[in-house]
């Protein structure tokens, strides 16, 4: 009997009137846990009963209470007839089960009913004691943390980080049983939440256990997704990388005690390895019903997806033997992995030592019931495969290791396509076995690859290229060769050396595909995937090109599927990294030069294209510094070829492999206009409108080029439906009428938010879905964080920052707001010429830019770095006057408030106000430091009507679902004691309608890391904080033993 | 291409206060959108006009929400589906509170009806209000009143816990309540000229002065009324006019008391005892419901346009209020002394508060 949970049931509030008759109601509650049900008394006739209840307490083995949800539910007592229900609430008691996170849940929680929305809201207190277990084969895995941010939790330092997990589950989907047909709406709706909800507990539990195997203590970057397979089931997988995490208030006191085990690991390999594999579970108590004939498998091949030249390998003069003497270490710490495969997107400094490039594999799947439950499973299959294939591209990149991993799904009908997409990198092995290995090794790792560039240069050999790419010295270091066009799934290093701002660029893409079953409609997918990938690509290179930049990070390739199309939506942040050449222009060539209107039509969208870049450069800041060809003395030979972008017209899959990735260094980008597609594309190109002034967006964690955070910050979601018009539907239309839609649906975002200019949408995730025949469907979250313009000016005048990997990691929360790393040359006019004096010196005596950095005296750095700080203090409480309070103290309600507080007869009012809770999909709060990690949400919810039109139509009816599911998730967070989520994200929403029948259903799917943030305004106002955060991690050591 | 759904949901709920007014104001969405764009928004900010409608249409959506909690104040401060600072919970609430003056002003007096919601196109027609800003302003009187109506103590405050007002509302409200309450009747021609602000000021000194509410803080009746005892008592005031002798004294003590501070003495001297007959009378009016109607009329004809006929001014009046009802501590066999003066207090702010043109 492992742990004793206890729940009071307090009060309620604004319950619904569920007596006609007197206006009333008389309301009761169940408290259900595993099989176990208690009963409140009713509260006879009141909207705000108050129960109090006696502790409700279930005994319970901890397997169940990390699979279970507590279930409350509220109902009307009917003495005639069948009492009725008000609606539930769904604690995950999860956070409860780990000693550092939340210790009580106690709040006020909204009544969801999936029928009628929230109605009312229910006073829950919920404790949990558990008992030692020294089980060692026990099923549970209490005490291991979860965490959806995909970097290093903020107080947190990561002592080992192990690598992948990953785990699924599989039921049948209750919406699809045969009970359905008799039962209520309602009752299969709740029986699907109750469903995932297990399912998703009971997978956390068995990541848990993988975790424990492989001797870590937690799991970052933790991505839980459901696969509605309709007939076929419910599948519920994750992924994540298994750390272990040291608080890092006490640094020294847990070392020794982490270190150990990893040496166990060392000396016994062999245990670990197979155990922690591609294994996979199968809920057995329903028949597990999955399985499928597999037909077309394909995966897209290396040379489409693969974008970056790398290098030097044992080519690298100085950093030769040290770098082989590191491959092999790093190699043999990552051979034990099946998958070297990191969910991260932001690493530790001196973490990631060389960036490849994209690698991503899709497959096609049929996905058919199967009537045998002892059929062995099939999705497991489907994944590992996958995940081979990323490996093997990986490898034909020089690299061992993927990061930015992530996988993804999407369905229609009875066909699937799976995705996995990441970064292949070389790592560096201190992170991944043990402390022990740091000394010397480090150091010279660091002198080998300069902080500022060093991700940059190729990883591998460059007489030996997978693919023809193009090559030239490093522009900052000199020493290494780095392609000239690097494309990523990572956030950019905080160490990046970047010249001005960063921005997102979307390619998108639509292709028709005729109506088809099974395998034939299966092979039309698996034939048009590729020319997606090609185009995506091409479009994506061409957006990069004409801003100017020549990097992405964040690259997010969303392939959907649907019934009579395929479309395709990438996302990323461009920048121009210093270290990389720059690149050319964009030139358009005709292909009928005879013609007179023709040519001078070409020449005249030329012109349109060189302006363009020309704006944009201005706009988003791009200015490097010019550098004489001479004083680079590329040894590389230079072939001035022109290479052509083809556009194949036959698109015939030999194409494919054709593809001619090298762009000349210099040369321009030529885009060959030989039909009327081409043109289409080539003007699609110019219809990008950039943001409006004084805002800039993005799809990372961080904005290039911007540092001065104020505390302002409004996460939203946006989701449009729209049809499309069914008549003479061509690829071309479909393209404009996609391409308009994003537009739009960006355009409004920005006019949406114009009051919080200069402002910056981070973290802009698109989603799009085709719940129909020509409907498409596009969810958007993102947060929009101000910034103050006239800092800009004051970060400008530190010099650039290199050191910042040296700093200590209690500067860590420093650096989430990256300094600015390089002058910005627009707004800092005065500056530029001694920087550029700088570079010039730099070059010519070939010191690398970062040696000369490292050099610089850390404490001035320290102060530059408190003055700052400073100054973000100072914004932070001039802003902080008219904006919300986090403290929920009553006298600072409202100025009505002190008005009625006189009056404390009237209840009602006394206890009125509302926490805040601010979410974010990122992982920091600006302007605040997060002091405790309260444990991951992790929420499913359905909404159906059957009055839609009563309802405000189908967008009266998201809209409020939407508002709904935030209101229960900062329910949730306040309840754990938390004031903010962050990391955050929608990653389900699946709406279907039927306007006929005055119907729709929504499923929603989000988590996030619950968190308690202190504003650094406040931070010195409360000397007590730190103190608190040292006494209450007891046991972060206690968990890594099992 | 047609968005058949198109919503924008802010973990902070976005408000525009601009939109706000105009769904206040009881705009459609295309009337709003097309006074968003007569205002030169398109140009400001270099956007579409599909643009516009969509947000036009996701604010009206957040405040229909929001409408259900505005009924109840107090709920829009506990409720968790909405996360809106308290600053902009309260202009929410104020916004929503506020009303039209000249509304009020006709529906000063009347029965809170079905039947008067009824006339709200005629009172939208003379307003120029838009009949669905009426009908939200009526209900939200309607709905304040519901809520007081059976509650004690002052009603200003009462108001302001119940409905989250700032002062000054809160005070219009009490006032509002008052004379649905009391029922004068304020629509005669003669009485067009006194605003819903001097109404509401008369509401309120009348409440000041004579309510339960303004004697004691723990009041036992609603303050609503005026208590049925000090009505009643008002009889006991009689005297002063029916009494010849009396009315003689107080107008010698008034008017040596006036002599030579006042430049309208003479018609003073002439008309004291009809002025004094008057006041008196209205205050004797008072305890029938009936008569009750007539007190801003009869204030008006019979004491205020006298005085604007002699051409006294408002300083003349307030000095001759002044000393008629100090007068009387002189009085030999006045015992009334303390109701007097609680009368004269209400009805010398009344005056002074509507004379004007």
């Amino acid at each position: 009997m492992p742990g004793k949970l206890k729940v009071k049931i307090v009060a309620g509030r604004h319950l619904p009137v569920m007596d006609r008759a007197s206006d009333l109601t008389d309301a009761f509650v169940e408290v259900k846990f595993g099989n176990t049900t208690f009963k409140t008394d009713v509260y006879p006739k009141s909207l705000n009963p108050q129960w109090n209840s006696e502790w409700f307490k279930f005994e319970v083995d901890d397997e169940e209470l990390q699979d279970e949800p507590l279930q409350i539910t509220v109902l009307d007592h009917d003495t005639y007839s069948a009492n009725d229900a008000i609606g539930k609430v769904y604690i995950d008691i999860d956070p409860l089960l780990y000693s550092e996170a939340a210790t009580v849940i106690s709040g006020w929680f909204p009544i969801y009913d999936t029928i009628h929305g929230i109605r009312g809201e229910i006073n829950v207190v919920v404790k949990v004691d558990l008992f030692n277990d020294l089980n060692r084969f026990r099923q549970s895995s209490c005490g291991v943390k979860f965490f959806c941010t995909t970097s290093i939790p903020k107080c947190y330092r990561a002592v080992i980080i192990h690598g992948f997990v990953e785990e699924l589950v599989v039921n049948e989907d209750p919406e699809y049983q045969w009970i359905d047909r008799i039962r209520t709406p309602r009752a299969s709706n709740e029986a699907r939440q109750r469903l995932i909800s297990l399912m998703s507990g009971e997978l956390q539990r068995k990541i848990g256990l993988k975790v424990l195997e492989m001797r870590g203590n937690a799991v970052v970057g933790y991505l839980q997704c459901f696969d509605l397979e309709g007939e076929s089931g419910l599948v519920v997988r994750a992924i994540g990388t298994v750390c272990t995490l040291d608080k890092l208030s006490n640094t020294s006191a847990f070392l020794p005690a982490c270190n150990s085990p990893s040496k166990e690991m060392k000396e016994s390999p062999l245990v670990h390895p197979p155990s922690h594999g591609c294994r996979s579970t199968h809920n057995s108590p329903i028949h597990t019903a999955t399985g499928s004939r597999l037909t077309q498998n394909f995966s897209v091949s290396v040379p489409t997806l693969i974008y970056t030249g790398m290098g030097s390998g044992s080519a690298g003069k100085e950093g030769g033997p040290f770098k082989t003497l590191l491959r092999q270490q790093t190699q043999s710490a990552l051979e034990q992995r099946e998958f070297p495969f990191f969910t991260l997107t932001t690493f530790p400094p001196g973490f990631l030592v060389h960036v490849g490039g994209v690698v991503s594999a899709r497959s096609v799947k049929l996905l058919d019931r199967i009537h045998n439950p002892d059929e062995p499973e099939t999705r497991d299959a489907w994944w590992a495969e996958i995940r081979q294939e990323i490996k093997s591209h990986a490898k034909a990149l020089g690299c061992h290791a993927v990061v930015g991993y992530s996988e993804s799904t999407s369905i229609c009908e009875e066909v699937c396509i799976l995705s996995a997409s990441g970064t292949a990198a070389v790592l560096n092995p201190r992170f991944l076995q043990d402390g022990t290995v740091e000394g010397c090794l480090e150091q010279r790792i660091e002198e080998a690859s300069p902080p500022g560039c060093g991700f940059c240069h190729i990883p591998y050999d460059e007489l030996n290229m997978p693919f023809p790419a193009h090559l030239t010295y490093c522009y900052n270091c000199r020493k290494q060769k780095v392609p000239d066009v690097l494309f990523t799934t990572i956030d950019l290093p905080v160490e990046a050396i970047v010249i001005g701002k960063g921005c997102l660029i979307q390619a998108r893409l639509c292709r028709l595909k005729k109506k088809a079953q099974a395998e034939a409609n299966a092979t039309s997918i698996s034939n048009l995937l590729p020319f997606m990938e090609y185009e995506v690509h091409t479009q994506l290179m061409n957006k990069l090109k004409l801003r100017g930049m020549n990097a992405l990070f964040g690259l997010r390739i969303q392939i959907t599927v649907g019934e009579n199309m395929l479309m395709g939506l990438a996302s990323a942040t461009g920048v121009y990294l210093a270290a990389l050449p720059t690149p050319g222009g964009i030139q358009i060539a005709g292909k009928t030069p005879n013609d007179g209107t023709y040519e001078q039509h070409i020449s005249h969208m030329q012109k349109k294209i060189n302006d363009t870049i020309a704006k944009n450069k201005e706009l988003y800041e791009i200015n490097p510094p010019e550098l004489p060809e001479e004083i680079i003395g590329s040894p590389i030979p230079e072939p001035r070829q022109r290479s052509r972008l083809l556009r194949s017209q036959s698109e015939s899959s030999d194409e494919v492999t054709e593809l001619d990735l090298s762009h000349g260094k210099k040369d321009a980008f030529v885009l060959e206009i030989d039909d009327t597609d081409a043109m289409e594309d080539v003007h699609s190109l110019l219809t990008d409108a950039p943001p409006p002034s004084g805002f800039y967006s993005c799809n990372t964690e961080i904005m290039p080029g911007i540092s001065n955070w104020t505390p302002e910050i409004q996460m939203f979601t946006a989701v449009r439906v729209s049809r499309l018009g069914n008549i003479n539907l061509t690829n071309q239309t479909l393209n404009k009428n996609f391409n308009d839609l994003c537009e739009n649906l960006l355009k409004s975002l920005y006019f949406k938010l114009r009051s919080m200019v200069p402002c910056c949408l981070c973290h802009v995730n698109f989603t799009v879905a085709l719940p129909e025949d020509e409907l498409v469907q596009i969810a958007v979250t993102a947060v929009a964080i101000t910034f103050d313009k006239n800092q800009t000016l004051q970060a400008n005048k530190a010099p650039t920052e290199k050191s910042q990997q040296r700093a200590s990691t209690d500067n860590e929360e420093q650096l989430q707001f990256p300094l600015e790393l390089c002058p910005d040359p627009l707004a800092s006019q005065p500056s530029l010429p001694a920087k550029e004096v700088l570079e010039g010196a730099t070059s010519q005596t070939g010191i690398p830019a970062a040696q000369r950095a490292t050099s610089i005296d850390y404490s001035s750095f320290a102060d530059r770095c408190n003055s700052w700080i400073e100054l973000i203090k100072l914004k932070a409480q001039t802003i902080r006057r008219g904006s919300i309070k986090t403290t929920a103290s009553l006298d600072k309600t409202s100025p009505l408030a002190e008005g009625y507080l006189r009056h404390r007869s009237v209840p009602s009012c006394t206890n009125s106000t509302v926490s805040v809770v601010k979410m974010t999909p990122l992982s920091f709060l600006p302007g605040a430091k997060i002091t405790k990690y309260l444990g991951i949400i992790n929420m499913f919810f359905i909404r159906e009507t059957t009055s839609l039109r009563e309802e405000g139509g189908v967008s009266g009816f998201l809209h409020a679902f939407i508002a709904e599911v935030f209101a229960m998730v900062r329910a949730h967070v306040a309840a754990l004691g938390g004031n903010a989520v962050v990391s955050y994200i929608m990653k389900q929403c699946v709406f279907m309608e039927n306007p006929n029948k005055n119907q729709a259903q929504c499923l929603i799917n989000v988590s996030g890391d619950a968190v308690i943030f202190v504003r650094e305004s406040e931070l010195e106002m409360l000397p007590v904080q730190p103190s608190t955060v040292v006494s209450q991690p007891t046991s972060s050591g206690g968990d890594v033993t099992t | 291409m047609t968005s058949d759904l198109d919503i924008f949901v802010g973990n902070t709920t976005l408000i525009d206060e601009e939109v706000y007014q105009l769904w206040l104001d009881g705009y459609t969405v295309s009337e709003a959108v097309s006074r968003r764009l007569r205002g030169g928004l398109l140009e400001r900010s270099g956007t579409s006009v599909s643009v516009l409608q969509s947000d036009t249409r996701d604010h009206f959506r957040t405040f229909q929400m929001l409408e259900r909690l505005l009924h109840s104040p107090p709920r829009l401060c506990q409720q968790l589906l909405f996360q809106i600072p308290p600053p902009r919970q309260a202009a929410l609430i104020q916004g929503y509170y506020a009303f039209e003056p000249a509304l009020a002003r006709e529906l000063l007096g009347k029965k809170l009806s079905k039947g008067t919601k009824k006339e709200l196109d005629e009172v939208s027609a003379r307003t120029g209000l838009s009949l669905r800003a009426c009908r939200r302003q009526f209900d939200n009187f309607k709905r304040v009143f519901k809520a007081v109506e059976e509650l004690k103590g002052p009603l200003a405050e009462l108001i302001q816990q119940h409905f989250l007002l700032p002062p000054p509302l809160a005070r219009d409200y009490a006032a509002i309540v008052f004379f649905a309450n009391s029922r004068f009747e304020t629509g005669k021609r003669r009485l067009q000229f006194l605003s819903f602000g001097d109404l509401a000021a008369c509401a309120q000194h009348m409440m000041g002065h004579w309510t339960q509410g303004a004697m004691t803080p723990e009041a036992a009746e609603p303050d609503g009324d005026v208590p049925r005892s000090f009505l009643q008592d008002l009889k006991e005031l009689k005297v002063l006019v029916s009494d010849k002798d009396l009315l003689d004294q107080h107008k010698s003590l008034v008017c040596s008391a006036l002599r030579g501070k006042i430049s309208v003495y003479n018609e003073m001297e002439t008309n004291f005892k009809a002025l004094s007959r008057a006041l008196v009378n209205v205050g004797l009016k008072l305890p029938h419901p009936r008569d009750v109607r007539d007190f801003f009329v009869d204030l008006v004809e019979k004491v205020l346009d006298p005085c604007r006929s002699d051409h006294w001014s408002l300083g003349d009046l307030r000095l001759f209020l002044g000393s008629y009802t100090t007068a009387p501590r002189a009085l030999g066999g006045f015992r009334h002394q303390l109701l007097w003066e609680r009368y004269m207090a209400g009805i010398s702010a009344c005056l002074l508060r509507m004379y004007h043109e």
